[in-house]
Parts: C-alpha cells; structure tokens; sequence
C-alpha cells in the first residue's frame, strides 16, 4: 500500500470527562471505499465529526496526504477535498434541487450553471435527478442524492457517507453501490458508516471498528463473518433470536378495516384504506422506508388520533377506531411509540413516573388509591417498576433515576418491559430497536416474539429487515400511506420486500421493469 | 464575538435549590446600590425596607393582607406555568373576580343575610374563572397565544372597572366620586385575629397551596400536569388532553385570582374603586417563579414580596424616595430568579472569531 490519502492518529474527542473518542487510528487509501463500523454510541459520528471540522478535537493528529492539517470548520475540509452526506439531510424543502445545491456554493454561480453541472454529475454517476424539481415531493432516495451531488459538485478526494442507507429501499440502495463503485474506479476514497454488516462486507474494501470511543479491529470485512465482525462491534457474541413456537392460532385480536386518515400537517403523510388483521400467537411486521406512513398508522392503530369510523380499528372483537388510547388500553392493547423521548417517556421525570405514564388507567386499582382524588400510590409503582427493570436487565443509575439518564437500549428494554409487565393481549410496537445496542436489541426482539408464542398478537412497524426477518411471522410493507397484503415471512425475499416498498404491489413483472429507471 | 448559552451537563441540585436564596441576596446588594446612588444610607434604607416591617404587629398584619392575593394567585399559576400555558392575566381576571363578588352587596345591597358573603366568595371565583375562560378558549380551540390574550384582557378588565364605579355602580352617597356604595358589614371578610386587619383571605391563601401542593405532589391530577407540561406527546400517550388540560390550569388559576379579588374588595376595601390592586396579579407572577412554582414555595415568596410592598411604603415615608422603589426591588429580583436559574442550567462561553473563519469558506 502506498501513502494514505487520509491518516489520523490518536485522535481524542473529550466531552466533559466523557471520551467520544479515545486515541483513533485510522488510515484511508486512495481509491478505497472504507467502512467505519459501530453500533450507536460507539463514537463514528464524532469522529467524522472531527474529521469534517464540525468538532474540534481534543488532541491527536490529523494527517492529509502525509502532512498533518487542522481542519477548523466544514468549509476548510471542503478545501482540502474531503465532502460529507450527513443522514439528516439539510434541504430546504420549498427549493428546487438546483436552488438548493447553488446554496452551498459560492455566490455568485448562475442557477442555471449550477443546474447544468448538477444534472451532469448525476448523469455521470448515475443519480438520476431533475434540477427544477421541488424538494417536497422528491423521495427520501431521491434527497440523499442531492447531497451526495452536492457533495461531487466540489469535487472530493474523500466522501464520508453517515449511514446513507438507513433510509433507503433495498433497490436504491443498490443504486447508491453503484455511485460508489464508480467513485472509487476513479481514484477517490469513500469513508462508509454503517452498522448493517451485510453490505459493508458487499462494497467495502477495509473496516475499523469501533467500540465505546476505541478501535477494536481492523480488518478485510470479505474475509469476516457476520459473527466476527458483530463480535467486534459489540464486545460479546450477540444472542440470536429463537422465533421457535410462535404462528398463528385462535382468533383475530387486532383488525384494521380500510383505515384512512388524512394527513395532519402538510409534511404528514395520509394512510389510504390499510387493511390488517392479527392474530393470537402472529408476529405481523410491517416493512417499509422511513416517512411512508407508519408514524400515522401507529397514531391511528393506538388512538393517540382516533379516528371518526368506529369500524376501522378492532381490537379483540370490538370496534375501538373512534376511541382514544386510554379506552383501547383498557381492552388491552398496550403501545410503543417510536420516539423515546417526550413520547414513550418523560425524559426528566423518574422511571416509576413513567410507569404511571403508561398505565395509569389500565392499573388504576394497583397504582391509584383515594378513589375520585386518584393518589398515586408511589410505593406500589416503584416496586413495579423494579420488577420491569429485572426482569428486561435494565441497567442504570440508582434505584428510580431519570428516564433520560439512561441509555438508548435500556430506556428502550424499560419502555417495552412496562408494556409486556402487563401482559398485553395485542402489543403495537413502532421501530422496536431504533438506534438500540445489538445486545439490547437482541433482547427486546425476544422478548416480542415470546410474547406472541404466549398467544398474544404483536404487530411491529419497523425499518430494520434483519430485524423484521428475525421476529416476523407474517410480513406486510407499507409505502406511501398504503399496506401491502401480508404474505407469511418464509415466503418473502428481500428483493420482493424491495419492490412493495416502491409501490409495486399487485402489478406485474414487465410493469416493475418498466418502473426501473 | 458571540456569547452562547451551553445546557449543563450536571446542573448542581444544591445551587437550583439555593438558587432564590442566591436571587434575593443579589437583589439586597442591588438595592443597597440603588439607595446610594439616590443618596440615601444603604444599611438604613434595606434596614428600612426588610427588617421594620418585620418588628411590628400592624405591619405583620399588613404583610399578611398583602401576601394572601399573592399567594392565592401565585399557587394557580403555579399550576398554570407547570403546564405550559403561560396565565400573564391573573391581573384581570383578579379584578373580574372583584367585580362579579360586588354584583350582590352592590346590586342587591338591601339583601341582609349570611348567605351574602359565601355567594360573593362564590361569584367571584366564577368572576375570574370566566375571565380565564377567554383565553383559554381561544387558545384551545383558535390556537391563539394566551400570553398575548389574557395579558389585553387585563387592561379591558381595569377600565371596565373604571366605566363601572364611574358609570352605573356609582354610590349615590360618594359625592361623586368614582366608587360605589360601602359594602354591608355581612358582606365584609372577617378579620383572622383581633389583633389587626388580616382577614380570611390569607386563610384562603394557605389552604389553596398546601391543597394545590398536596394535587402536584401525589395525585394523578398532578402528575398530569407535570406530564402535559413537560412533553404534549407524551402526555397524549398517557392518555391526557392537552386541550383539557388548558381549560382545567385557565380557569383553576382564574377562579383563584377571582377569588383573590373579591377578597380583596370585601376584606381589605371594602367597596369598589377604581383602582383595587397595586398589580397584585402580576407581581404573583414573580412569587410563583421565587417560589419555584412549588406552592409551598410560594407561601414563602409570596410573603416576601408582600413584605417588598410594605417596606416599600414605610422608606417612602421615612426616607422619602419615590414609590416605585417597590417595583424596582420586584423587577430585580424576578431579573435575578430567573438568571441564576438559566445559569445553573447553562454555562455562558464567549465564542471568538471560530464563526468568522468558517464564514470566510463561504461554503455554508
């Protein structure tokens, strides 16, 4: 190997006493496309972070092209060659693709310039893209490439890509390999975050792993297993979930009955006539590419935003569509929001706080004394709230602390565990393991499918296939506010999971290779 | 240069509790300025103004006149403020609830009975709760700001006051000035003990916030606040109304102020004029910040702050300086509550010129 085209050296990232990142070495090649790995938390976005001036480093070394650089802001890695695709995109969405791009150039280039250019590099690198078109009513897929156009238009030596694709179908993820193929064909290095293990071991030619701010590997990921590697990221062999003993069995628990709900809020999307149905003993996941209307149909399925058609939810037999979360909870259903924080829990208030939250009507007897006063009765909800915390090995500070105190995966096995406590006939859960450790997720996907095996029916909305996959019974995709029919998961590949995602439910082959661009 | 504000990561618990203290501390030492500067003895003037007041029976007395509005207001916008609905009107519906507990002894005022001052006590909580209504209607179902409505409808409640005890309320035995008739002795608050002047209404006061402590600190209800206040979604996922929860913080908070008032005019007045409260409604507003929006808090601030309008008339007297020397004391110490409180949660830096240098790239 030659000289790197990027090395760092015991690059430090201190945040109080707290070390983001401790002592990285790291080294990217000309023309290789390298994987950062790492589950959430393990420091990646801090490093790159550093490494595109947005934070400054505590100590250590960065070195470009051999001879050490201070990188103090994003326009000075710019400078140097190095872009970046953040994971939140930052779009305007009232622009077009070309105002938007022309935003982060000079002033002073014509829009329609930047208009050409733009459709020139995307023809190039195959990132199909209309320059005039409105960012509101481009996909998710569709603004990563502008970024990552955006990103080309300065033409980088380095590309740092943050988990590009997290919001991608299968499809357009094998499009955005594509890109990156050809990037590295010519010479520039890709730098690629990922914690999904599958494709860094398809695309990348090297990967760093990092754990808890360290490196803990370096290595040919074609020459690891899924197991190696995930032993790297996690510090421990990650148990696997038995999905053993769960499938279908008695009666429909959970129906929707062509549930529509128009969008709240311009940005919203609108469910159109989803049709579900649940029954004892199923694990039905829902698939689908984030913003397709899951936030929705959880909000409709747990009440949160009844709709006005009793019949469009059933739960258990009876119509709940027009009744709030409190009613359906008392016929019961229990319900995990997506959002930790501010949703599923209060952050600043003591976890036996957030117990009441949940279950403050469902427990009244148990938890609430004084009748029509409705005194909580803290030394019963404590004792409760113990028992979650046990039984899901919930690990924290001090015996009642904070919920925002804890960790993403802990607050997350706290938040599912006050659910399962309960027992719940019908269990609603969205994205289950979102930006949770492998161990927690491990944990908490178990937990789901022995619920279901206990005779009760789990529906989970997630992103994550591995997961879907790992957990599902039967599997259905939603895409653009409607649901796909559920077909049962031994049936299902990812591929055709990829193409319900795009909408290609009920058509035929020759229309979906028509659809391919 | 630019100053920004980093949240701590650790906010000290010790110094967000001594944190009033710390307020009235620098408001002492701020105010000992302010006396020198007009020329005036600090040590005599705060002498003055904190620790005679204190050594007197009458002005106890009149310490506890002052604190029971304060208190009584502060406690419900304890409620209000904790759960996101920002009550800047107590002032108003302070005054509704004097006006709609006038309607009997003015009104009716040959009506002798001893049901005259319980249906008083009650119109004027209704009074002030109606008041409330307003802005809480708007805000609930127009989505209209009720810092800006319910703060307007104070100054429409003060010159409706003003029309009515020139207007149509007017005693016919004032000689024409702007009041109306003396209120009946059955219509008048009780005196607390025979010592003074100090009437029922301070009782009001203590058993509203040791009630409304008792709500927050171990009921559903409380808890609810707490929720809706800290996070609307999460408290729709537990199941609680935030439009509810406007209706129920709104109108507890205007009934007390309404009750406030009326006790005010039946207990301390006596009548209607045009002017009733020296801004009762708004200093409670600095009460329930001082007394960290914790009612038995407030009791304690609350008192303080009468203490602030009492000391405030006697240096008047005796040193002669000017009457807003109250105000300013109150203004002070709410400037001050509320930076200790930002700087315990957040640290000041001074960021140089790093903004400067990443413009230069022109980038973004």
């Amino acid at each position: 190997m030659g000289s790197p085209l990027l090395a760092v050296r015991s690059l430090t990232k201190l945040f109080g006493t707290f070390a983001a990142c401790n002592g990285i070495d790291l080294d990217i090649q000309p023309g290789e496309i390298h994987a950062l790995l790492g589950e959430n938390g393990a420091g990646k976005s801090t490093l790159v972070k550093m490494l595109f001036g947005v934070l400054a480093p505590t100590s250590g070394e960065i070195l470009w092209k051999g001879s050490s650089v201070r990188i103090p802001s994003p326009g000075a890695a710019r400078r140097l060659g190095i872009g970046m695709v953040f994971q939140h995109f930052s779009l305007f969405e009232a622009l077009t693709v070309a105002e938007n791009i022309a935003l982060s150039l000079s002033p002073g280039i014509s829009l329609s310039k930047v208009a050409e250019e733009a459709s020139r590099l995307s023809h190039l690198y195959g990132l199909p893209l209309d320059p005039k078109a409105h960012v509101a009513d481009l996909s998710v897929g569709e603004r990563q490439r502008i970024e990552i156009v955006r990103a080309l238009l300065q033409n980088p030596e380095l590309i740092i890509l943050d988990e590009p694709t997290s919001v991608l179908t299968p499809q357009e993820a094998d499009r955005l390999f594509e890109t990156l193929a050809k990037l590295k064909a010519e010479g520039r290095s890709v730098l690629y975050i990922s914690h999904r293990l599958e494709e860094v071991q398809r695309i990348c030619d090297r990967a760093t792993v990092l754990r808890h701010g360290k490196v803990t590997g370096a290595c040919d990921p074609r020459r690891e297993t899924p197991a190696s590697l995930a032993r790297m990221m996690v510090g421990s062999d990650v148990a696997s979930v038995s999905a053993a003993g769960t499938g279908a069995r008695g009666e429909v628990l959970l129906e929707a009955r062509h549930l529509s709900v128009s969008a709240r809020t311009p940005f919203a999307v609108a469910l159109r006539n989803v049709c579900l149905k649940v029954r004892g003993g199923e694990v039905l996941a829902i698939a689908g590419v984030a913003g397709n209307g899951q936030g929705e149909l959880f909000d409709a399925l747990s009440g949160e935003y009844p709709v006005a058609d009793a019949s469009a939810v059933f739960i258990r037999d009876k119509a709940a569509g027009n009744l709030g979360i409190t009613a359906r909870r008392l016929m019961g259903a229990g319900f995990v929001p997506e959002e930790r924080h501010g949703h599923a829990a209060v952050p600043g208030l003591p976890l036996s706080d957030n117990l009441v939250l949940a279950r403050n009507q469902s427990d009244r007897r148990t938890f609430l004394s004084g009748g029509v006063l409705g005194i909580i009765r803290q030394a019963v909800v404590r004792i409760a709230s113990r028992r979650i915390s046990e039984t899901m090995d919930v690990r924290k500070s001090g015996e009642d602390p904070a919920a925002g105190s804890l960790s993403g995966g802990n607050l997350q096995k706290y938040i599912v565990g006050r659910e399962l406590d309960r027992q719940p006939a019908v269990l609603i859960v969205n994205q289950p393991t979102w930006g949770v450790d492998a161990g927690a997720a491990s944990r908490i996907r178990q937990a789901l499918v022995d619920l279901a095996k206990s005779g009760s029916a789990v529906l989970v909305i997630s992103q994550d296939l591995d997961e879907i996959f790992e957990v599902a019974t039967e599997i259905a995709v939603i895409s653009e506010g409607r649901l796909s029919d559920a077909y049962p998961a031994r049936e299902l590949t990812r591929e055709k999971i990829g193409l319900l995602m795009g909408g290609m439910y009920g058509k035929t082959e020759g229309e979906e290779a028509a659809h391919a661009y | 240069m630019r100053i920004e504000l980093e949240k701590r990561a650790n906010p000290s618990r010790l110094f967000s509790i001594l944190s009033p203290f710390l307020a009235l501390g620098l408001t002492v030492v701020a105010g000992g300025i302010m006396f020198a500067l007009l020329g005036k003895s600090p040590g005599a003037a705060l002498h003055g103004f904190f620790i005679e007041p204190l050594l007197d029976v009458w002005s106890l007395h009149e310490i506890a006149i002052k604190a029971a509005p304060l208190i009584l207001i502060g406690v419900g916008l304890s409620v209000c403020y904790r759960s996101n609905n920002w009550n800047i009107g107590a002032e108003g519906q302070f005054i509704a609830g004097a006006i709609a507990g006038s309607i009997v002894p003015v009104v009716l005022h040959d009506w002798h009975s001893p049901l005259v001052l319980p249906l008083m006590l009650i119109s004027g909580m209704i009074g002030g709760a109606l008041y409330a209504a307003v802005p809480a209607f708007l805000k609930a179902h127009m989505n209209t700001n009720e810092i800006l409505t319910s703060l307007m409808l104070v100054y429409i409640a003060q010159l409706f006051l003003d029309w009515l005890v020139r207007g149509p309320w007017r005693s016919p035995d004032a000689y024409n000035f702007p009041v109306t008739r003396d209120f009946a002795p059955e219509a008048i608050l009780p005196e607390l003990v025979s010592s003074g002047r100090a009437n029922l209404g301070f009782a009001f006061a203590i058993i509203a916030a040791v009630g409304l402590w008792f709500m927050m600190r171990y009921t559903l209800k409380g808890f609810e606040i707490t929720v809706l206040g800290q996070s609307e979604r999460a408290g729709r996922f537990a199941g609680f109304s935030s439009r509810r929860m406007i209706w129920f913080s709104m109108l507890l908070s205007g009934a007390l102020a309404g009750l406030a008032g009326v006790s005010e005019v039946s207990g301390t007045i006596g009548k209607l004029q045009p002017i009733i409260s020296p801004g009762y409604g708004f200093t409670a507003i600095i009460v329930a910040f001082l007394g960290r929006l914790n009612p038995l808090g407030i009791i304690a601030a609350g008192l303080f702050l009468a203490l602030t309008y009492v000391g405030g008339e006697a240096v008047q007297l005796t040193l002669g300086v000017s009457d807003k020397v109250t105000r300013v004391f109150q203004g002070l110490l709410l400037f001050f509550v509320l930076s200790c409180d930002t700087l315990i949660q957040y640290r000041v830096r001074l960021a140089f010129s790093r903004l400067g240098r990443g413009n230069e790239g022109g980038a973004h």
